[in-house]
């Protein structure tokens, strides 16, 4: 094969090269010869999107469920703006994305041409590393930088722009082996006498935890794997952030539930008393410390992360370790070995005892009764009707997020897809296709709020298009579920503006897509409901009308200790007060 | 209690120099950033500063390795320790830099800036600034005969303090190109 060729001929074999399956993308002017190259073979799929933002998500969600990059192509100017709130997500999440853009030519640049704009100034802040290509010498190798670095070290979104022109040009192709990749090169390796003090510090610890996140899924599955044999053997309790769950399995009998402002009761318990917090792959957001000078104040604290602007940011640690999580564990665990499997018996049985207590208070505990669903209740079905299946979970951003985090179950990573770090409404559903994409045989459900639905619900469009099956499972409150929450706690129950009239009619919606459309209203009918659903073969939208006012418990207020939560039976009212009001 | 401890001077484990972490005190810190001269590495250092909320009190670029295109950002800026330790984790895994170098805490260093003054004025005045210009080994770079234009090398203190005593003697503008700093010895 001739190295000559076009620019465009080039993004599409670096893309070959790179193992690329599936490209999510929507054309325009300034991507047109690169299109034209897509069509003219038939190794790399394009999933025609119905916005670019969708197309983002879709590449998270076809990341996350795989490990391997998402890939996005899109025009310029109102193509690449579109696609910035995918990409803000990526890199919030830790999520590897390739986005390529298109560009007005290069002689235009800078003078306000139809559809130009700075698109790698607008993407500066919000991707790892962005380049404008001018060069068509210079592409391909590009191009295999930009994948190096986005699944290099902590993982993120990548962008490279590149002008019209070059796309028409001629030049050389650099194949991957050829391209300069050294100098981007994230230590992995953990310092060996770090890890050894942690192993120290773990056979003396009275109440130890540990503090997983989404670092244990991006290390890949080996890292889940350590994690299982660490707790298993140590006996050391386990709880992770939104972005970890599934790392180490809801069925394992360590687990003690997810952490932080939702986060269940005896996790947030645990990780306020422990003695010893070794933190794996997390950052001490502030959906989990809650108020920092009353985080866990009595426990050393160790932290595995390969991101070292991660140590100390939020919470000083007594030792960080910089490297991979699954290096880490690894030395960690042969160490730990090496010097006879100790821990702290006495202190262990102590302290498990302890969590069993926390765990009695039932803090997920709901009224279940009256009429209407309790979307605590839906969600507990749909666990129970799924168990077994080979099943991926995505979500969208509000109450139901947490809710599906409390009451959904996994027992393995990459099978929890959600908008932790951004928080952004209308993630789930494109984040479904993307997955279902990658798992064409798999039940994947997004487990959506009718409002944040909304947002991108074009999508459908693209799922029925590529018979991506997926079930959209609405838990509809008729309300900014979240933002009523808010309002009810920390602004006298002034509900301004969180509810929506004229939602549309989601079963006629439905139909319009040319799927299918499924109403529940009433619990006797959700089981019958459901099995309706996962035995449909096409995409269905459920619309599942639940209870209009219930609230997200538990909850540590923000401005709040972890010690210091709500619980079902507190009075929420005017729950948020002092400098907590203040926060987010 | 816990049995817990930690010996002294793990900090060692660190992967900073943590010297008082819990301190509130602001200090002010000489950075040296080796990056690859690449279209937007300036902008991308800038913008994480301003991003970030991190100060910055001055700042110098240029190519310094022109075959090897690369260039020295010498930062001066100031924040409380665990703020500063944040900047050079920040920097260092931005993908075009190279190097970080705290000047600072890193050993001796010089620091030099480079400042050009005028200064207009008459007869006692004008003697007066001359004469001061020669204590503080500024040179003149362009004279009328109403003005001086001054350049002066030197730490930015000794900039500070020249530029001080000139104000009452005219001084109308000045231009500062920010600190170069290298670490002293081999
Ligand atoms: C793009 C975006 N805009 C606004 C918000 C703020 N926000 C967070 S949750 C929420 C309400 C979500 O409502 P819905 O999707 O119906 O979920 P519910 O809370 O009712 O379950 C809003 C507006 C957001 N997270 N993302
Ligand atoms: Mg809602």
């Amino acid at each position: 094969m001739s190295q000559q060729m076009t620019g465009a001929k080039m993004v599409v074999q670096a893309l070959k090269d790179q193992g690329v399956e599936v490209v999510f993308g929507y054309p325009g002017g300034a991507v047109l010869p690169i299109y034209d190259e897509l069509f003219q073979q038939n190794e790399i799929r394009h999933v025609l999107v119905r916005h670019e933002q969708g197309a983002t998500h879709m590449a998270e969600g076809y990341a996350r469920s795989t490990g391997k990059p998402g890939v996005v192509l899109v025009t310029s100017g109102p193509g690449a703006t579109n696609a910035v709130t995918g990409i803000t997500d990526a890199l919030m999440d830790s999520i590897p994305l390739v986005v390529l853009s298109g560009q007005v030519p290069t002689f235009l640049i800078g003078n306000d041409a139809f559809q130009e704009a700075d698109t790698v100034g607008i993407t500066r802040p919000c991707t790892k590393h962005n380049w404008l290509v001018k060069d068509p010498e210079r592409l391909a190798e590009t191009i295999h930088q930009a994948f190096h670095v986005a699944i290099s070290g902590r993982p993120g979104p990548v962008l490279v722009d590149i002008p019209k022109d070059v796309q028409f040009a001629e030049g050389t192709y650099t194949p991957p082996q050829k391209a300069r990749t050294e100098h981007y090169a994230p230590k992995v390796k953990g310092d060996i006498e770090a890890i050894t003090q942690l192993v120290e510090m773990l056979e003396q610890a009275e109440r130890p935890i540990l503090y997983t996140g989404g670092g244990v899924i991006n290390s890949g599955p080996g890292a889940s794997q350590l994690l299982i044999e660490l707790a298993e053997s140590t006996g050391i309790p386990v709880t992770s952030t939104l972005m970890g769950l599934g790392a180490y399995p809801a069925s394992g009998k360590n687990w003690i539930g997810m952490l932080g402002m939702h986060g269940l009761y005896e996790a947030n318990m645990a990780m306020h008393d422990c003695d010893l917090m070794i933190n794996i792959g997390a950052r001490f957001d502030d959906r989990i410390t809650g108020r920092v000078n009353a985080f866990s104040p009595n426990s050393k604290k160790a932290h595995i992360d390969i991101d070292p602007s991660s140590i100390n940011k939020v919470i000083r640690v007594d030792l960080p370790i910089i490297g991979d999580v699954g290096h880490v564990l690894e030395d960690l665990l042969r160490i730990w070995k090496s010097r006879g499997r100790k821990t702290n018996k006495d202190g262990l049985a102590k302290w498990w005892k302890q969590i069993d207590a926390w765990k009695a208070v039932n803090c997920l505990a709901y009224k279940n009764d009256g009429p209407a669903i309790k979307p605590q209740y839906a969600l507990q079905r749909l666990e129970e009707l799924t168990r077994g299946r080979d099943r991926y979970v995505t979500t969208e951003v509000g109450q139901h997020q947490m809710w599906a985090a409390q009451f959904l179950h996994f027992d393995g990573p990459n099978r929890w897809m959600t908008s932790g770090g951004l928080g952004t409404m209308g993630y789930g559903l494109p984040a479904s296709i993307g997955v279902q994409i990658a798992h064409p045989e798999a039940l994947v459900i997004n487990v959506a709020g009718e409002a944040s639905w909304l947002m991108n619900m074009q999508e459908m469009g693209t799922a029925v298009q590529f018979r991506a099956p997926v079930k959209q499972f609405i838990l509809n409150n008729e309300r900014l579920g979240m933002v009523r929450q808010w309002q009810q706690l920390l602004h006298g129950e002034r509900y301004s503006h969180s509810w929506s009239e004229s939602l549309p009619d989601f079963v006629k919606l439905a139909e319009a897509f040319g799927c299918k459309g499924i109403r529940a209203d009433h619990p006797d009918q959700l089981d019958d409901a459901i099995r309706e659903m996962l035995a449909y073969e096409g995409p269905v939208i459920f619309d599942c009308l639940v209870e209009k006012h219930e609230n997200c418990l538990p909850m540590i207020p923000s401005g709040n200790a972890h010690n210091d939560m709500l619980l079902p039976d507190d009075d929420v009212r005017n729950a948020i007060t002092g400098s907590g009001a203040a926060l987010v | 209690m816990s049995p817990l401890t930690i010996s002294q001077g793990s900090s060692k484990h660190s992967a900073y120099d943590l010297r008082d972490p819990y301190s509130e005190v602001q200090e002010t810190h000489t950075l040296t950033v080796i990056v690859d001269n690449e279209p937007g590495v300036l902008a991308r250092v800038i913008g994480l500063f301003s991003g970030r909320g991190y100060n910055i009190d001055s700042l110098t670029v240029a190519e310094v390795d022109h075959t090897g295109h690369r260039s020295r950002i010498t930062i001066v800026t100031t924040g409380t320790p665990q703020v500063i330790e944040q900047i050079k984790a920040q920097l260092g895994r931005m993908v075009p830099v190279h190097e970080v170098h705290d000047l600072t805490v890193e050993g001796a260093s010089v620091e030099r800036e480079l400042a050009l003054l005028k200064v207009t004025g008459k007869g006692e005045a004008r003697i007066e600034a001359l004469r001061l210009a020669e204590i503080f080994r500024a040179n003149v770079v362009d004279s009328t005969l109403q003005s001086f234009v001054f350049e002066m090398t030197g730490a930015p203190s000794k900039i500070d303090a020249f530029a001080e005593l000139m104000r009452p003697l005219g001084l109308t503008e000045i231009a500062r190109t920010g600190v170069a700093a290298l670490a002293r010895g081999v």
